[in-house]
């Protein structure tokens, strides 16, 4: 045989694989942006407490309302709290919250979809059917009715969301997995008798994780809004927490006159969304799966 | 002389790669195609045939651009012409014929709108006159009542009239110049054979050029008056066909027509080592040096010239071609096959019987399956130890159907399938022990849908090992080395993922995952179907190989009936689900034989013009088998009457062991097929 093929890319470290991921998302402009802002948020999540100039509870009647200034950047709010303070603190729980909730819907979404996808028939169906039961229940609804029962602890919010919007990974996950389960190689393993599990975890989950991972970094950003529209009707974190959809509905009805209380909060939700959401574009690309023709199912 | 219509001039296409180096597709190709003769472009996948193709309707694929060169057509360059002045041109006076015309031709629309469309475009007909026209044009390409087939939608067509459609429809602007891009590579042999008929009798007809693209020297030797041959996007040889498939006089050429197994010759053919090199590696020298026997030294530095000769009329590129010249006739030589056949009987159908049907709620709830017309049915095949049984048959005969079964993949109706004359196999994975499932493998029909894109070769040749030996650490390691080296491929392929290796290399992996499990009986389905010519004859040499170190028995599927020829010792010949004729290859091959068998032979196609291809039956397509009687019934051509139409034919035995079920005697069989 001769050896000198062209092809001397050799097996590569997982480590090599994500950093060649993240270098080609950011060798592109929007995937720069969007990389900056998401690590601009999570750095800032982190270390907000330690920068906070002030205590984001401190309530003092003589500051309500001020105007930005050197000693306020953001203002105060109606209670006289730093508006800075709780915008940079605001995003914590948030991210927090979303970001276990859609590692939690990842999993339970993408390990049923592969599932039913393999399985087919009947199981398929079954399982299929009450996924699209609960798809046409509108999740608002549904998520106010687990708070008020449950209360709004993370520990309600997490698994809540997580399960909320996972439905639609499931399609997304089952769907790939016909892409790939049609192929002569799961064929193969199904002859050689390889139990469903290897067959899962051998042969479907690397040919079908980027498609869901996608998937799921799409479901963050919508998460996030989810979850501050809750906090926003006052089914999310309770007072006196910072959020920004706390915030923004606290400081809605002062817009006209102390627009800098709901602007900051505003900014730095959809700077968030609009900072996931380009990754996961970007991330898509740098995967090669384009979602401008492959939408969603 | 005669008039000149396509002038394509030095022409190099290329793209850009990531590091910024131009990367050559084409590279200075200078060709003419002349009025009314029909050029047939052949190569292996890679060698830029297609992209010659595209280039002279004047289109440059996405991605692809000309660095120089061009193609003239009425001369005006087709590369330099705004989209606008090349729609006048393509249609009218180039015309193409795509590969796959089911794939072409829209779904939702009737053929004969699609066709009116074509015509609305492409000719100056006034509405009646179109009509009309549409009847004339369906008519030429032989397809039976015009009205009817105008009104029906591509799906209700088989895949050889959706060709007819598609050349129906390249007709329409009665061009000049007809592209044909592997129009046939998706058909049966039978369709096959009256699709290449059909198109040398509109070439006579129309008086249209036509370039005929295939990697398929067979479908070229039938059509073509003059042959170019390319090799990784240069013109080789080019020349009169005749000349060129009876006494090719560059290497490339020879060792082609050297790997390809032919009917009259049982046995392998001789492989040509290697393959070919990818665009953009190519340093100095011939680019076939790597390949070639009979390279000096000079071949690998300086690249030879594309090289006139007067009195062949034939151009070459090569410095050796003069040794070819002497060397008359292309000698194939065959490696024979030696039988390792034992008596032992090591697997047996019985009674097979296998449905497709829906299964109604009764028959699902208590777990069986009814169907009085199944789609395979009386299956009864003995297979000795170390035997390479062949199962032949077009698209829809059931043998990839019985390979399924066969592997646990696909319940059965009925019947038996016994392992080692006393341990019954159940059709049905689930019920199998590891023991069973081991015992036989799988080789599909292409590596690239078979190999798990994200697993490298050795995590790919792991799983059966680890699957029912439990090898672990260096024992495995150990063993996937072996194995690898048994299919000729070297340890560092280990780390390789699929996407690196050329199609035959993964070829070789799937094959060394099958052995890793120490079968005992290896499933083959179209192993070679996917493969290039000099590549195929490579992979059957080492099955053959390992089949005489290991004793593994080989159940083969191929619809190429000269590759079953070079490979099998005992040939089942499948129609509609229902074995036709089983016999010794070497009988099958000879008649008297089932008219199918006759067929089929009739329908091979050759890689030399003299041996034109028998159109015995028409190739109309049965989507069912019949309820009753003979299974060929409706397309034979010696069919007896009432008795072939009620009644199961009998089984006839040769002299030679040769079973053949059909009710016309042995004698009478063979009268009309000596010839």
């Amino acid at each position: 045989m001769k050896l000198d093929n062209i092809y001397q890319e050799e097996k590569k470290s997982n480590f090599a694989k994500v950093s060649e991921i993240i270098i080609t998302m950011a060798s592109r402009p929007s995937g720069f942006i969007g990389l900056s802002i998401l690590i601009f948020h999570v750095i800032l999540a982190f270390i907000s407490p330690y920068i906070a100039p002030y205590d984001f509870k401190a309530i003092n009647p003589t500051l309500m309302l001020q105007a930005p200034s050197a000693e306020y950047w953001f203002g105060t709010d109606d209670l006289g709290r730093d508006v800075f303070t709780r915008t940079i603190l605001g995003g914590r729980t948030a991210l927090t919250v979303t970001f276990f909730g859609s590692l939690i819907a990842l999993l339970w979404g993408g390990l049923l979809g592969i599932f039913c996808g393999l399985v087919g028939g009947k199981t398929d169906d079954i399982v299929m059917r009450i996924v699209d039961a609960f798809l046409s229940i509108p999740w608002i609804l549904a998520m106010l009715l687990i708070v008020s029962l449950l209360g709004t602890s993370t520990e309600v919010l997490i698994p809540a969301l997580g399960f909320f919007y996972g439905k639609g990974i499931v399609r997304v996950a089952r769907a790939a997995t016909h892409d790939v389960i049609a192929k002569d190689f799961i064929v193969s393993a199904r002859a050689r008798g390889h139990s469903n599990f290897s067959i899962i975890w051998n042969e479907i989950i690397p040919n079908v994780r980027d498609a869901i991972l996608v998937e799921g970094a799409m479901r963050w950003s919508w998460m996030l809004l989810g979850f501050s529209s809750l906090s926003f009707l006052g089914f999310g974190v309770s007072p006196p927490t910072p959020d920004w959809g706390l915030m923004i509905s606290n400081a809605r009805g002062l817009m006209s006159f102390a627009y800098w209380s709901v602007i900051a909060p505003i900014v730095g939700l959809s700077s968030l969304i609009i900072g996931i959401n380009l990754t996961a574009d970007a991330f898509a690309k740098a995967l090669g799966i384009d979602r401008s023709t492959k939408a969603p199912v | 002389m005669t008039e000149i219509i396509q002038k394509v001039k030095n022409l190099s296409i290329g793209f850009k790669s990531k590091k910024g180096e131009e990367i050559l597709i084409l590279r200075n190709i200078s060709t003419n195609i002349k009025k009314g003769e029909t050029v047939g472009i052949v190569g292996e996948s890679g060698s830029g045939k297609s992209t010659l193709a595209l280039a002279m309707m004047g289109y440059v694929k996405h991605g692809l651009y000309t660095i120089g060169g061009e193609c003239e057509f009425n001369s005006s360059n087709l590369l330099k012409m705004k989209n606008r002045d090349l729609e006048k041109i393509r249609g009218r006076k180039i015309a193409m014929i795509p590969q796959n015309a089911g794939q072409a031709l829209t779904p939702n629309l009737k053929i004969g709108y699609q066709i009116d469309e074509a015509l609305q475009l492409h000719s100056d007909l006034k509405e009646e006159e179109r009509e009309q026209k549409i009847s004339e044009l369906l008519n030429k390409v032989r397809l039976p009542s015009p009205e009817t087939i105008a009104l029906r939608y591509p799906h209700e067509l088989s895949g050889g009239q959706q060709q007819r459609v598609a050349v129906a429809m390249a007709l329409a602007g009665t061009p000049d110049l007809l592209l044909l891009d592997e129009p046939t590579t998706g058909l049966d042999v039978t369709t096959q054979a009256h699709v290449l008929e059909l198109l040398n009798f509109i070439a006579k007809d129309t008086g249209t050029s036509m370039v005929y693209v295939s990697h398929d020297l067979g479908a070229i030797a039938q059509v073509s008056d003059r042959i170019i041959v390319m090799y990784s996007g240069e013109i080789v040889l080019e020349g009169p066909s005749r000349d060129i498939l009876k006494k090719p006089i560059h290497p490339y050429t020879y060792g082609l027509l050297k790997s390809i197994p032919k009917l009259s010759l049982a046995g392998l053919p001789q492989s040509m080592p290697g393959s070919q090199p990818q665009p953009g590696t190519m340093h100095r020298g011939c680019s076939f040096f790597d390949r070639c026997d009979f390279s000096e030294e000079k071949c690998k530095n300086n690249s030879p010239q594309l090289e006139y000769l007067e009195e062949l009329n034939t151009s070459v590129r090569c410095f050796n071609y003069k040794s070819l010249m002497n060397d008359s006739q292309v000698n194939q030589t065959v490696n024979k096959i030696k039988t390792s056949l034992q008596d032992k009987e090591i697997l047996n159908l019985s009674e097979v019987s296998i449905s497709y049907a829906k299964q109604k709620l009764l028959d699902q709830v208590l777990n069986r399956i009814s169907d009085d017309n199944p789609t395979v049915k009386d299956i009864n095949i003995n297979i000795k130890k170390g035997e390479t049984i062949a199962l032949v048959g077009e698209s829809g005969s059931g043998k990839s159907t019985i390979l399924k079964s066969i592997a646990g993949l696909l319940r059965t109706k009925g019947g038996i399938i016994k392992f080692d004359q006393n341990r019954n196999l159940s059709s049905d994975l689930k019920e199998r022990n590891p023991n069973d499932l081991r015992i036989i493998q799988l080789i599909f029909q292409n590596p690239d849908e078979s190999l798990n894109p994200n697993h490298t070769v050795e995590e790919i040749i792991a799983q059966p090992l680890k699957l029912y030996f439990g090898l672990k650490g260096e024992e495995l390691k150990k063993n996937i080395i072996d194995l690898l080296q048994k299919v000729r491929l070297g340890e560092f392929y280990m780390s390789r993922y699929p996407r690196q290796l050329s199609g035959g290399e993964k070829q070789r992996v799937a094959v060394a995952r099958a052995f890793a499990a120490k079968p005992d009986i290896i499933l083959c389905d179209e192993v070679t179907s996917a493969l290039d010519v000099s590549v195929q004859a490579a992979v059957l040499n080492l099955l053959q190989q390992l089949k005489e170190d290991f004793g593994t028995t080989y159940i083969f599927v191929s619809h190429d009936l000269a590759v079953v020829r070079a490979i099998s010792d005992r040939v089942a010949v499948l129609y509609q689900g229902r074995l036709c004729e089983v016999g010794p290859s070497k009988d099958v091959y000879q008649f008297p034989s089932h008219p199918y068998t006759e067929v089929l032979l009739g329908a091979v196609l050759e890689p030399d013009p003299d041996i034109k291809p028998k159109l015995v039956a028409e190739d109309i397509v049965e989507e069912k088998p019949p309820q009753k009687g003979c299974s060929f019934q409706g397309r034979c051509s010696r069919i007896l009457g009432d008795i072939c139409k009620n009644e199961v034919p009998p089984w006839q035995i040769t002299n030679s062991g040769n079973s053949i079920r059909c009710h016309i005697p042995l004698k009478e069989l063979q009268k009309d097929q000596v010839n």
